[in-house]
């Protein structure tokens, strides 16, 4: 049993999916609440896996192993260390979440919560695939039902929305196979991530291709496709249409866990496979980073669609993440082997795109409700919700400030840690982004001004409170982030072996000689 | 007795949060919305914080220290410790934050009563305390950081407290973005400090400084970083501007947040790290305070809204403290702190009683449109409300630098500090020109403010009838807080008014800077003492001066105010428009970041993504078209029909591409891979 609880965790969703096919189209309630069973399970397991996790063993745990298409050397590899774990959690957190959020879908209902459970298992075995191949096809099987939820329970653009998110995706899906059948034909012709972990860093290095280093052009070819879902600047501008066009339980789960599997390829596959290619690439990701942080707070500043701010702020949040990451360098001897500021980075790397998870989900839950009453999200459309809507209120405040990077809200303490990890090894740029946190406070107090205080609206003075339900779907999430911001201990432990594990990997690396 | 120490501390700092939890979730079922929930919570803070000075004062010992910390967060190499620490400093702060915020829970009652927000703002009050307390009590840059941006956020719900009006919403948010500019630099500060020494303990830090692991420009540069956070919260130039508008909230958060405690957070912070400042540093320090109570003084001479001039009067006093540390005397900064909030904090609940009253006289007389917290409409309230008058009087002479009153003592260690400096140093001659030139400011336009108040005939004589003594709630603080003004609660156990020396100078004694080659702190005061008496004779003199220029133009009438705003030309324009800051910080900051955002997000939006990215999509469609024309043309038709059908299925797959039919490209794309996998294989 407890060996296949991966199994369990990525095919339980699959299973309510059959269960919804049995059910009558016009049954709309027990569809839904088939698909709060299997998800709900779901969570329930997730918890179990975590209970059950070792913090101290930096490898791979609850391994499952089968031979799938041997003659190319496919097998069926699932497995969890320190740095999917926390994604997974987060994963079975907000379909569950993403189930209520979604509980007033009226039209297609069937269709619609069938591809949300097709889309769940497509994240989940992305996030617990130990080989490349299997990893490919559930990054794949992930896109169809997002192109379709996003196609058809869309806003107004949501087909235009729907089909650019799928080409970007595409495009970037089809860069990364490239890679991967070139790792796989240069590294001993075996998919398993583990393997390839061992014996990557040293086959791959010296192969030229083309009077290029392989390692060069496959950490790029793997850099854009996971880059084009981080978003990174410039492959960002799928996310804003995308995010303001999908039904909110979708802008959820595309802000709170899709965002997060690029940085978590970044960090399973380019970092671990080419420890060498983080020496020469490091610095174009702090970079990259401090653009996004600055283009996205930027955009986010000028616009006037609450949603599409809260895109755009993820963006800015993102860069954080990838300015953390880039800091693991300094770990090297050529910078003093400072250990600490590595650790304090990657740390506050993935803290990042896990409190991004929480509160950009919170920020988009509480988006739908507004919207859903005044059927509009014009910043400027609003006024003095304040006194109208106090509990309401309450809850933006808290998770605008959670945003915003506010000391008491998980998101600051891993803002905090990029920055003072990637201070020693790129002062500069750390010091250019920290225009950052001005910006997103900008943001977040203009738009909370415009929206909730002032006089009244006449328009809105029957605008219906928060209700128990959306209260549901938010406050589990506000509670994380409050939790986590007094103490991250808990979370940063279940982290740290893994995560010390890849600094080690990248400190015993070195630049790259040549092209 | 360390413990005893511990959990006091730990009760004063959790208490108003209990008190903030419970008003927010419960506060408005409660009966009288809960206010007693926060009172009592303070009270009892009080009681604690009284406790700890009373044993304090019983150890009698300048060296008293404790210091506990726990681990925060431990990756293995990286670790957050965070802790307490408990000196003579931190128990004075305590104390300090909570009388002040006692009479401001008290002082509301009244003043608040009615709101519409009753329990939400003494809930607010609550995490105000509770943040204020986490500052004074931090050991480390951390939980400083923390509480720091914590009272930000505090302030920014107290300033906006009466968010319908949108002066109140764009001062909180204002407010809350000028502290940002300032925090940034606190924190590349930290960052700075961390890099260097690895710790964010301010022991480890001191101890890094003294061993030389963090030195020279870069010690500066982190100095003078971490000093930017001091220079938000403690309004100074450039970073002032929040400060005035921050009037916005009710007139008892002024008192204590923007008067008494959350601004002098900033002196606070400066006088903690005035240890591992260099001398560059320093002198940066000093010129950023001077010229800020230079200059701040300025524009208090001219303004008429009472609450104004108390607010460029607060900006002035703290650029005084900040002077003093930048001068080295960095207790008579703490010490000014001490005694300015006191009387401070009395000014403020004074005006607050005035306006309290005006509002409600206006109130009667349905008048709407007059300014309550307007002084040309007020005068001759002296016999109306002499509480009032005689406790704003105390310490309106505190703060003007008078013998007997507190102010005199505290002020006159700072001007005894600078003009050592300067005699030292003569090459900063400016800075006791400042900190003399603002005292002279300070007795005349604290002295104009008292006459255009309570004396003269007054200027709206159909509200006269109705003006009257605010009730005991609010005349409470005002008489105690007015007494605390006198010189002798700072000299006992001595009674010289002329002397600082006293309880307060035994306990609080400068240490020596930790940064290798600096002047030793017995240095300092031996060179501060030499000045002692001139600084005095000075400041007694320009003090006069101003007193006596306010009662000619203001009391006596002999001197025409307007004629000599008029002489003063542009000058007086300059002031009363304090100096056009908020507009050309709009015209050359905001404004051109606002276009520029807009700028970017238009190029985001408009031309990258729909012609650049967009762009690729159409080349591709156009390609494929040409492909597809190519293969139905050029091959199928010229081609035999084996051959042509295969090239037609595979134009019709590409055209597929473009209608959309998403499921056919993905089983390509796979079937595709597999077929290479093959190739590869065999």
């Amino acid at each position: 049993m407890e060996s296949n609880l991966l199994s369990l965790l990525v095919w339980l969703p699959v299973l309510g999916l059959l269960g919804i096919a049995l059910i009558p189209r016009h049954r709309t309630k027990e569809i839904k609440w088939m698909a709060a069973l299997a998800t709900g399970i779901q969570l329930v397991l997730a918890i179990v896996l975590w209970s059950k996790f070792d913090p101290s063993d930096a490898g791979m745990q609850f391994v499952e192993r089968a031979d799938w298409i041997p003659s190319f050397n496919i097998s069926y590899i699932l497995g969890v260390d320190g740095l999917s774990l926390p994604m997974v959690i987060l994963t079975a957190l907000l379909c569950f979440i993403g189930v209520f959020v979604s509980w007033k879908i009226d039209h297609a209902v069937k269709g619609y919560f069938a591809l949300f459970l097709l889309l769940d298992t497509g994240i989940m075995g992305v996030f617990v695939s130990m080989d490349f191949f299997l990893f490919y096809i559930f990054w794949e099987v992930m896109l169809l039902p997002m192109y379709f939820l996003i196609g058809i329970w869309g806003g107004p653009q949501r087909e235009y929305a729907a089909i650019k998110f799928f080409l970007y995706t595409l495009f970037g899906s089809v860069l990364m196979l490239i890679g991967i059948l070139g790792l796989y034909f240069t590294c001993g012709q075996t998919f398993d991530i583990q393997v390839l972990i061992q014996n990557a860093p040293e086959m791959l290095s010296g192969v030229m291709w083309w009077g290029m280093s392989a390692i060069k052009v496959i950490w790029v070819l793997l850099f854009i496709g996971f880059a084009i879902k981080v978003p990174v600047f410039p492959f960002h501008t799928w996310l804003p249409l995308a995010h303001v066009e999908a039904p909110t339980a979708i802008s959820v789960l595309l802000a709170g866990i899709l965002l997060k599997l690029g940085v978590y390829g970044i960090l399973r596959l380019n970092y671990g496979l080419m420890p060498d290619g983080v020496w020469w690439f490091a610095g174009a990701l702090a970079f990259l980073g401090l653009i996004n942080v600055v283009w996205g707070g930027l955009c986010a500043l000028a616009q006037t669609d609450l949603k599409k701010l809260v895109a755009y702020s993820s963006i800015n949040h993102m860069g954080y993440s990838l300015i953390g990451m880039a800091a693991v360098i300094a770990a090297g001897s050529a910078n003093g082997a400072n250990t600490t500021a590595a650790q304090a980075g990657l740390a506050g790397a993935v803290f990042q795109m896990f409190n991004h998870g929480t509160i950009s989900a919170m920020l988009f839950i509480l988006v739908g409700v507004i919207y859903d009453r005044a059927h509009h999200r014009e910043i400027n459309g609003f006024g003095g919700l304040a006194s109208q809507m106090p509990i309401y209120t309450g809850i933006t405040a808290l998770a605008f400030f959670a945003g915003l990077g506010l000391p008491g809200f998980s998101g600051f303490i891993s803002e905090a840690m990029c920055f003072i990890g990637a201070f020693p090894v790129f002062k500069g740029i750390v010091i250019a982004s920290t225009v950052g946190i001005l910006l997103n406070a900008a943001y977040f107090l203009w738009a909370f001004q415009r929206i909730f205080f002032g006089k009244l609206n006449d328009k809105y003075s029957d605008l219906a409170e928060i209700n128990s339900r959306e209260l549901f779907t938010v406050i589990p999430l506000a509670i994380i982030t409050v939790i986590l911001g007094v103490y991250p201990a808990p979370f940063l432990n279940l982290v740290k072996s893994t995560l010390n594990l890849i600094i080690e990997m990248v400190a015993s690396g070195s630049p790259i000689a040549g092209m | 007795m360390d413990n005893i120490y511990i959990n006091s501390s730990l009760a004063i700092l959790f208490l108003p949060l209990l008190a903030f939890t419970i008003q927010i979730f419960i506060g408005k079922r409660l009966p009288r919305q809960g206010d007693w929930v926060s009172i009592s919570a303070i009270l009892f803070t009080l009681l604690l914080a009284g406790y700890m000075f009373i044993s304090m004062l019983a150890q009698y010992d300048p060296n008293f220290r404790y210091e506990s910390s726990f681990t925060w967060m431990d990756l293995g190499d990286f670790k957050i410790r965070l802790g307490f620490l408990v000196d003579n400093i931190t128990i004075i702060m305590l104390l300090v934050v909570a009388l002040i915020s006692s009479c401001t829970h008290i002082f509301s009652i009244k003043y608040l009563d009615g709101d519409i927000r009753y329990s939400r703002y003494y809930a607010y009050l609550g995490l105000f305390t509770f943040s204020m307390n986490g500052i004074v009590l931090a050991n480390n840059l951390v939980s400083m950081y923390i509480f720091w941006e914590l009272v930000g956020v505090s302030s920014y719900l107290l300033i906006g407290h009466w968010f319908e009006k949108e002066s109140a919403a764009n001062a909180a948010k204002k407010a809350f973005l000028t502290n940002r500019v300032g925090d940034i630099g606190f924190f590349i500060g930290i960052m700075t400090v961390f890099t260097a020494v690895g710790s964010f303990a301010f022991t480890d830090i001191f101890e890094g400084v003294a061993l030389g692991s963090i030195e020279g420009a870069t010690l500066t540069f982190a100095g003078i970083c971490l000093f930017a956070g001091a220079m938000g919260k403690s309004s100074q130039f450039p970073l002032h501007i929040w400060l005035p508008d921050a009037m916005e909230g009710p007139t008892p958060v002024s008192a204590l947040m923007h008067a008494a405690t959350m601004v002098a957070a900033g002196v606070y912070l400066s006088v903690r790290l005035f240890p591992l400042m260099t001398p560059d540093a320093l002198t940066f320090i000093a010129y950023i305070g001077g010229f800020t109570a230079f200059f701040a003084a300025t524009i208090a001479l001219t303004q008429n809204d009472i609450k104004k001039v108390l607010a460029y009067s607060t900006v002035s006093q703290l650029g005084y403290m900040i002077l003093a540390v930048g001068t080295g005397v960095y207790t008579a900064a703490f010490f000014h702190l001490l005694t300015h909030a006191m009387f401070k904090a009395n000014l403020f609940y004074g005006s607050g009683s005035v306006i309290h009253s005006m509002h409600h006289a206006l109130h009667k007389k349905h008048d709407h449109d007059t300014d309550p917290q307007d002084m040309r409409n007020m005068g001759g309230f002296k016999e109306k409300m002499p509480i009032t008058f005689w406790s704003m009087t105390i310490s309106t002479l505190a703060i003007a630098g008078v013998p007997f009153f507190s102010g005199f003592l505290s002020k006159d260690a700072i001007l005894g500090g600078t003009l050592s400096f300067a005699q030292n140093h003569p090459q900063h001659f400016l800075l006791p020109i400042f900190g003399f030139g603002a005292a002279a400011m300070t007795a005349f336009y604290m002295f104009r403010m008292i006459f255009m108040t309570f004396y003269g005939p007054s200027k709206m004589p159909e509200i006269y009838d109705d003006i009257h003594e605010s009730p005991r709630e609010m005349t409470g603080p005002l008489v105690l807080l007015g007494t605390l003004s006198i010189f002798v609660f700072y000299t006992l156990p001595y009674f010289n008014p002329f002397s600082t020396h006293g309880w307060f100078t035994d306990l609080i004694v400068a240490k020596d800077s930790f940064v290798p080659g600096n002047i030793s702190a017995h240095e300092i005061a031996e060179h501060a003492h030499h000045a002692h008496m001139p600084a005095m004779i000075l400041s007694l003199s320009v003090a006069g001066i101003g007193i006596l220029l306010a009662g000619l133009m203001y009391l006596k009438k002999i001197l025409s105010a307007d004629t000599w705003a008029k002489n003063s030309g542009p000058l007086y324009k300059l002031s009363l428009n304090k100096f056009y800051f908020d507009e050309n910080y709009d015209r050359f900051l905001y404004q051109p970041l606002m276009k520029f955002a807009d700028k970017v997000a238009y190029f985001d939006w408009e031309l990258y993504d729909k012609y650049f990215i967009n762009g690729f999509g159409k080349v591709t469609s156009w390609l494929s078209n040409i492909s597809g024309k190519f293969d139905y043309e050029g091959i199928d038709q010229g081609l035999v029909d084996g051959v042509g059908r295969s090239a037609k299925n595979v134009g019709h797959s590409l055209r597929n591409i473009q209608t959309g039919r998403i499921q056919n490209y993905i089983l390509y794309v796979l079937a595709g891979a597999i077929l290479m996998i093959i190739i590869q294989a065999v």
